[in-house]
C-alpha cells in the first residue's frame, strides 16, 4: 500500500532566544495552530484522523509528558485523537512523518498526522540531561564530544576551509531571502497568533539578506574554548589521531540558527484521501536511517541517503531536489562532495543557517519546503536528509503524484 | 567506664561522657586503613554508642599522621577474588554507616596528615576539627592507579561541591588545614592540641543529635547536585578534560567519575555500593597493581636509598661544587641549595656563573609571588649559592658535579683541574647524558672516586637521577652518591656503564622508531597523536625537535655498530638538519614549524619528504602504538641482559621518571608483563620480519616467554 501526503505546513520560525517573537507561545500552542490550520485548509473531518505523532527533542518542562497527546487534547480534533512523541534528535520531525507513512503502508492506520515541534527559547537545548554526554561510563568509552566539535572535526579531517563554510552560509541567506521575496514559502507557511488571535509573527525571523562571506568572516569560532578548556579537541583526536589539530571554523553565522517552530504533515492511504476528498500531493517512496561513528557524529546523511535510494531503486540522479539540513555548513558541503551532487540541486531556497533549526520540527519543515519547490518547478522527486546527534542520519524520498 | 587497647587503637572514656578512639597502630610508623582496622574501629565505636554514659566520640591519632591512607600492601596484591573484596568493602561501608547514623556525635580531631582512607574516615565523622600545621589533606589514590574507595567519592561532594571534589579526586588537589577550612573539608582549625580536644568536646556537648549532610533531606550540595544544570556542566566538562589528560589509560579516574555521577543520584547507602563496585573493577585492572608496584613501592625504596651498598656510613654533603653554570648546573645548584647545601657554582666567566645563580633567584621569586616560600627562606637558599670562576674555591667541597658541555676533552680538562684542588677522598660526579663514564674516568687520577650522575631537565621538576657506575667506580663512591641524591630528595637508580646508559639509550629507540615510521610513509600527525594517546608526554618527532636533530645525528654517527635502520635515520636527520636547515626547536624549525606566539605545527613538507604509500596506509594506529612502546621495552630487556640494569624495578622506575614511559604501564618491564610476554615476543617477531633486525628478540626474553616467567 502507498502512503500519500495530502498536506504539509509549518509555522514561521522565530528566533530562539529571549528576544525571539515566539518565546511567549508555548510549544503546545504552536502545534495546536498547525493542527487548526490543517483542519481549516483541508476542511478536514478530524474524526477520521487516527493519530498524531510528533517529533520533539528536548522532552522536559513544556515539552515533557508527551506533547503530542497534550496538543491532540487541546486541538479540538476530538478525544479519539491519540498522540505519541518521538525523539530521534534532529531527525525527529522526519522520523514522525516516516512512522506515520510506515503505519499507512502497513495498513495499521489509514490517516494520521506526523510532524514536530521545538520551542528552543522556552526549553533550552540539552536541558533534558541524558547519559550520552553526562554519564562518564557512557561518554568516556564513547568519546563523546559536543556537536560543534564534531562539525569542526569533519572540516578538519576532510579539509573544508572557513572560507568555504562562510560562502555556503552566505548563499543560504541569499537563497532564503530570494525565496521569501518571491513568496515561495507562503503556500505551506502559517503565521503564529497569540491568545487573542493577533498575529505575533508572519515571517521567518532569522533570515538576513545582507549576510555575505565577508561579513561572516568577522565572527569568532564558537567551539574553540569547548575544544581546549573542556578538553574535547583531545577527545576527538584520540578517536581520529590522523587529524593533527581541530580547526575551529564553525560560528553562529555558519551553523543553524536556534529558533522556535512547529510543522505537520497529513499522511494517509489513497482510499482515506478519496473518502475525505483530499488531493494527494506526493507519495512517500522510501525512508531510511543509518547509524555512524558517534564522535564525528554528523556524517549520517550520506549512508542514510544511499540506503533510501537503494530501497527506492533509484540513483542519486533520479532525485530532482535535495534538502540537506544545514545543522552546520560542513554537513551539506560534505554531503555534496561525497555524493557528487551539485549545489544547484541542494537547498535551493536556503536552509537552517538562514531560517533556523527548531530541532524536533525541522525534518517535517524540509519535507514541506521541497514539496512546494517540486510543484513550483514542476519536478518529480525530492529527497530530505538530516544529520542526527549521537551519530545517525535519516533520509526520505518523496515523489509527486 | 572501660578502657582498652589493641593493635590498632586505644579506647578510653572519661567522666564527662567523652569517649576517645586514639588510633595507634602497633609496630607501624603510621595508621593505615585496612579491614582489620575497620573491624577494630567499629567495635570501639559500637561500644561507645551502646554506652549510655558516652555522649560522643573523639577520633584522633597518637601518630604524627592522622592516618596515611589504605594499606597498599593489601591492595596491590589482592588476597582474594573480586567478589570477596566487594563483600569486605560493603561490610566496611555498612559498619561506617551504622556509626554515622547513630545520633551520637563523632568528631575527627585531626592532628596530622589525613590521606586517602584517613581522610575518608574523617568524612564519616560529624565534624572535622584540625590542628593548624604544615600537613595535608589529600586523596592521592589516582596517582597509583586506583581511586578513593572508602566513601570519598560520595561524601566529599556534599561538603565541598562537585567541582571541587573532582579536583581533589582526579588531579588530585591537596590542601593544608587553613585551605581545607576554606574548601569546607573541615569545619574548624585550632592552634594547639589542648584546644583540639576542647573544641571537639564542645561540639559533642552542643550537638547531641548529629545528622550527616547526606542524610539530611533539606541539605543542598554546594553549587548544586549532579542533575542540576551546574552539576551536569561540571561532569560533562570533566569527562572531556579527563580524556585530554589521560587518554583513557587510567581506569582509576574514569571509574571515580562514573561512581560520582551514578552515586550522587542515590541515597548514601546505595551510593556507597555503586562506589564499591567501581572500586573492585578498578582493582581488577592491571593499572593499579602496576602503578603501586613502581610508583609507590619501588619509588619509596629508591627515595630511601635502598640500592646503597651495605657497610658505608652516611656521606653528608655540606659543600657541593658544580662545574658549569649552564641550564643543568644552575638547576642542580638550585635544588641542592634548597636542600641546605653550600653550593660553589663555577663557570669560566663571572657573568656565566652569576647567570647560573640568577636562575635560582628567578625561581625563588616565582615562588615568593605565589606565597609558597617566605622571604627569609628564599634569602637563605640564594645565599648558599656562591658563583665563582677560580678553581681553588672548590677545594673544600665534599662532592663535585661536572656539568660542562658534552665534550670529552673539555670534561677531561676540568676533571684534572678540579682534582688538583679537591680532597683525595671526595667524590667527582659527571652529569653526562651519553658519554661513557669509564672513558671519562680516564682523565681522573682517582677513578675509584669518579661516577656518573645524570640529572634530567628541568632539574627542579624531574625527580630521577641516573647514577652510572664506571668500571673502576668504588662501592664507597656509589654509596656516597646515593646519599647525596637522597639528600637533595631526588630518586636514584643505579646503572652500569654503556653508551647512553639506560635512559638515553632507551629514549633513542623511541625517537628512532617514530622517525622510522615517518620514513616508511606514516603520516606524522598520526605518529605524534598515537604516541600521546598511548600515554607518552610528547610525540617522538616533537621531542626530537626539542633534543635537537643535530645532536641525535651526532650520537648516531658515533655508533660503531650501525644497522640498516641507523643509516636510514642518519639520512633523514642529515636531510632535515643539514640540507633543509631544520635542526629542531631551538632553530625555530625541525619536524615542526614554530611560528612566534602560536602553537607548533607539523612541517607541511614532511609529507613530500616521506610520502605516504600503499604499505604505509596499512599501518594502523594500534601497530604504531605497539612499535613506539614495544621498542623501548625491548631495548630495556637488552639493558637487563647486558647488566646495564641491575634489576627490572630500576628499569620500570627509570623509564617512567626519566623518559616519560607511560606511568599507567608501571614501566617497561611491567608493560611486558601486562601485554603478556608471549604476545610481546610474537609482536616483536612480526616486526622483525616486517621492518628490521632492531626487533630481534634476545634469547633471554624468548626463554622467559617459553617458560612464561613474568618479571613480577
Amino acid at each position: 500500500m502507498d502512503a500519500y501526503i495530502f498536506d504539509s505546513l509549518r509555522t514561521v520560525r522565530g528566533k530562539g532566544n529571549d528576544k525571539g517573537s515566539l518565546i511567549g507561545i508555548t510549544p503546545t500552542a504552536l502545534l495546536v495552530e498547525c493542527l487548526t490550520a490543517l483542519k481549516e485548509r483541508n476542511n478536514l473531518d478530524t474524526t477520521q484522523v487516527e493519530d498524531l505523532i510528533v517529533g520533539c527533542v528536548t522532552q522536559v518542562m513544556d515539552q515533557g509528558a508527551n506533547i503530542a497527546k497534550t496538543a491532540a487534547q487541546q486541538s479540538g480534533y476530538g478525544n479519539h485523537l491519540s498522540g505519541a512523541t518521538v525523539n530521534r534528535f534532529c531527525g525527529s520531525g522526519l522520523e514522525a512523518v516516516n512512522q506515520v507513512a510506515a503505519y499507512v503502508k502497513a495498513g495499521f492506520k489509514d490517516l494520521a498526522i506526523g510532524g514536530g515541534v521545538e520551542n528552543m527559547s522556552r526549553v533550552k537545548m540539552a536541558s533534558d540531561g541524558g547519559a550520552m554526554a553526562a554519564d562518564p561510563s557512557v561518554a568516556l568509552p564513547g568519546h563523546f564530544v559536543p556537536q560543534g566539535i564534531s562539525a569542526d572535526l569533519i572540516a578538519s579531517k576532510y579539509g573544508f576551509s572557513r572560507d568555504a563554510l562562510d560562502s555556503f552560509a552566505a548563499t543560504s541567506h541569499q537563497r532564503a531571502a530570494e525565496a521569501e521575496k518571491n513568496g515561495r514559502f507562503n503556500r505551506s507557511r502559517i503565521s503564529v497568533k497569540d491568545v487573542n488571535n493577533f498575529v505575533v509573527l508572519d515571517k521567518d525571523e532569522n533570515i538576513r539578506p545582507t549576510t555575505t562571506t565577508e561579513s561572516l568572516a568577522q565572527l569568532k569560532p564558537s567551539f574553540a574554548q569547548l575544544g581546549s578548556i573542556a578538553g574535547f579537541d583531545a577527545v576527538a583526536i584520540d578517536r581520529y589521531p590522523e587529524v593533527e589539530f581541530i580547526q575551529h571554523v564553525h560560528h553562529p553565522g555558519n551553523s543553524s540558527a536556534i529558533v522556535d517552530g512547529a510543522a505537520l504533515t497529513l499522511v494517509g492511504s489513497k482510499s482515506a484521501g478519496e473518502a475525505l476528498g483530499l488531493k494527494p500531493l506526493a507519495r512517500i517512496r522510501s525512508a531510511a536511517v543509518s547509524g555512524t561513528e558517534p564522535t564525528i557524529m554528523l556524517l549520517g546523511p550520506v549512508p542514510a541517503t544511499q540506503a533510501a535510494l537503494k530501497k527506492a531503486g533509484m540513483s542519486k540522479d533520479d532525485v530532482d531536489l535535495y534538502e540537506v539540513n544545514e545543522a552546520f555548513a560542513v554537513v551539506p558541503l560534505y554531503f555534496m562532495e561525497q555524493m557528487d551532487i551539485p549545489h544547484e540541486k541542494v537547498n535551493v531556497n536556503g536552509g537552517a543557517i538562514a531560517m533556523g533549526h527548531p530541532l524536533g520540527a525541522t525534518g517535517c519543515m524540509l519535507l514541506g519546503t521541497v514539496l512546494d519547490e517540486l510543484e513550483r518547478r514542476n519536478l518529480q522527486t525530492g529527497l530530505i536528509t538530516l544529520c542526527i546527534g549521537g551519530g545517525m542520519g535519516i533520509a526520505t524520498i518523496i515523489e509527486r503524484v | 567506664m572501660e578502657n582498652y587497647k589493641n593493635d590498632y587503637l586505644q579506647y578510653s572514656t572519661s567522666e564527662d561522657g567523652i569517649a576517645v578512639i586514639m588510633m595507634d597502630a602497633v609496630n607501624e610508623p603510621t595508621n593505615l586503613f585496612s579491614w582489620e582496622f575497620i573491624e577494630s574501629y567499629a567495635e570501639a565505636a559500637r561500644r561507645a554508642i551502646a554506652d549510655d554514659a558516652v555522649q560522643g566520640v573523639i577520633v584522633t591519632s597518637a601518630k604524627r599522621d592522622f592516618m596515611a591512607g589504605a594499606d597498599l600492601r593489601v591492595i596491590s596484591n589482592p588476597p582474594a577474588e573480586g567478589a570477596v573484596i566487594l563483600k569486605n568493602l560493603l561490610k566496611t561501608h555498612e559498619l561506617l554507616r551504622e556509626i554515622e547514623k547513630s545520633p551520637k556525635p563523632f568528631v575527627a580531631a585531626i592532628n596530622g596528615n589525613a590521606y586517602g582512607g584517613g581522610f575518608e574516615l574523617a568524612l564519616t565523622c560529624n565534624r572535622r576539627i584540625a590542628l593548624d600545621g604544615n600537613y595535608k589533606f589529600s586523596l592521592p589514590e589516582v596517582q597509583v592507579g586506583i581511586f578513593p574507595g572508602g566513601g570519598g567519592t560520595q561524601r566529599l561532594p556534599y561538603l565541598t561541591g562537585i567541582a571541587n571534589a573532582l579536583a581533589f579526586i582526579l588531579q588530585p588537589k591537596e590542601v593544608k588545614p587553613q585551605q581545607a577550612l576554606k574548601d569546607n573539608l573541615i569545619e574548624e582549625v585550632v592552634a594547639d592540641k589542648d584546644e583540639l580536644m576542647a573544641a571537639a568536646k564542645r561540639y559533642i556537648q552542643n550537638n547531641p543529635n548529629a545528622v550527616q549532610p547526606w542524610d539530611d533531606k533539606k541539605y543542598k550540595i554546594p553549587g548544586g547536585g549532579i542533575l542540576t544544570p551546574n552539576g551536569m556542566q561540571t561532569i560533562i566538562g570533566s569527562i572531556g578534560l579527563l580524556r585530554k589528560e589521560t587518554h583513557g589509560n587510567y581506569p582509576g579516574g574514569e571509574n571515580a567519575l562514573s561512581a560520582i555521577y551514578n552515586g550522587l543520584q542515590l541515597p548514601m547507602d546505595r551510593a556507597l555500593e555503586v562506589e564499591a563496585r567501581y572500586f573492585v573493577k578498578t582493582l581488577n585492572s592491571p593499572v593499579g597493581k602496576n602503578m603501586i608496584r613502581t610508583l609507590f613501592f619501588a619509588m619509596t625504596d629508591a627515595k630511601k636509598g635502598k640500592s646503597k651498598p651495605q657497610g658505608f656510613p652516611e656521606y653528608r654533603v655540606n659543600r657541593l661544587g658544580i662545574l658549569g653554570a649552564g641550564m643543568m648546573g644552575a638547576g642542580i645548584a638550585n635544588v641542592s641549595a634548597a636542600a641546605g647545601m653550600q653550593v660553589v657554582l663555577k663557570d669560566v666567566t663571572r657573568e656565566a656563573a652569576e647567570k647560573g645563580k640568577n636562575h635560582t633567584e628567578k625561581q625563588l621569586n616565582d615562588r615568593l609571588a605565589k606565597g609558597r616560600i617566605t622571604p627569609e627562606k628564599a634569602q637563605d637558599i640564594l645565599g648558599r649559592i656562591n658563583p665563582v670562576t677560580e678553581v681553588e674555591t672548590l677545594k673544600d667541597c665534599d662532592f663535585i658535579i661536572e656539568a660542562v658541555f658534552e665534550n670529552p676533552q673539555l670534561k677531561a680538562q676540568v676533571t684534572r683541574e678540579t682534582e688538583a684542588v679537591l680532597g683525595k677522598d671526595k667524590i667527582f660526579g659527571s652529569n653526562t647524558s651519553t658519554l661513557p663514564i669509564t672513558s671519562l674516568a680516564k682523565a681522573s687520577e682517582r677513578p675509584a672516586n669518579f661516577i656518573g650522575i645524570h640529572f634530567f631537565s628541568p632539574v627542579e621538576k624531574m625527580p630521577l637521577v641516573e647514577i652510572i657506575v664506571g668500571k673502576e667506580t668504588s662501592d664507597r663512591t656509589l654509596a656516597a652518591t646515593i646519599d647525596f641524591v637522597t639528600q637533595i630528595k631526588k630518586v636514584p637508580i643505579v646503572v652500569n656503564d654503556s653508551p647512553g646508559f639506560f635512559t638515553s639509550r632507551v629514549f633513542g629507540t623511541y625517537t628512532g622508531e617514530g622517525a622510522l615510521l615517518l620514513t616508511e610513509g606514516v603520516a606524522p600527525a598520526l605518529i605524534e597523536n598515537v604516541a600521546r594517546r598511548a600515554g607518552m608526554p610528547v610525540g617522538p618527532l616533537a621531542v626530537s625537535d626539542e633534543v635537537s636533530i643535530t645532536l641525535m645525528l651526532g650520537i648516531l654517527k658515533l655508533n660503531p655498530n650501525k644497522q640498516e635502520h641507523h643509516e636510514r635515520l642518519i639520512e633523514l636527520y642529515q636531510n632535515l638538519a643539514e640540507e633543509l636547515q631544520r635542526p629542531g626547536k631551538k632553530a625555530g624549525q625541525g619536524f615542526y614549524d614554530y611560528p612566534a606566539g602560536e602553537k607548533k605545527r607539523i612541517w607541511q613538507g614532511l609529507a613530500k619528504l616521506c610520502p605516504a604509500n600503499g604499505d604505509s596506509e596499512k599501518i594502523t594506529a594500534d601497530v604504531i602504538q605497539k612499535r613506539l612502546l614495544h621498542i623501548m621495552a625491548l631495548e630495556s630487556c637488552r639493558c637487563l641482559d647486558e647488566g646495564v640494569l641491575n634489576n627490572s624495578k630500576d628499569g620500570d622506575l627509570g623509564s617512567i621518571l626519566g623518559i616519560g614511559f607511560p606511568p599507567y604501564t608501571g614501566g617497561v618491564f611491567s608493560y611486558i608483563d601486562t601485554v603478556g610476554i608471549a604476545q610481546f615476543v610474537a609482536d616483536c617477531d612480526a616486526f622483525r620480519k616486517q621492518v628490521g633486525v632492531r626487533w630481534q628478540v634476545p634469547d633471554s626474553l624468548r626463554e622467559r616467554a617459553e617458560g612464561n616467567r613474568k618479571f613480577y
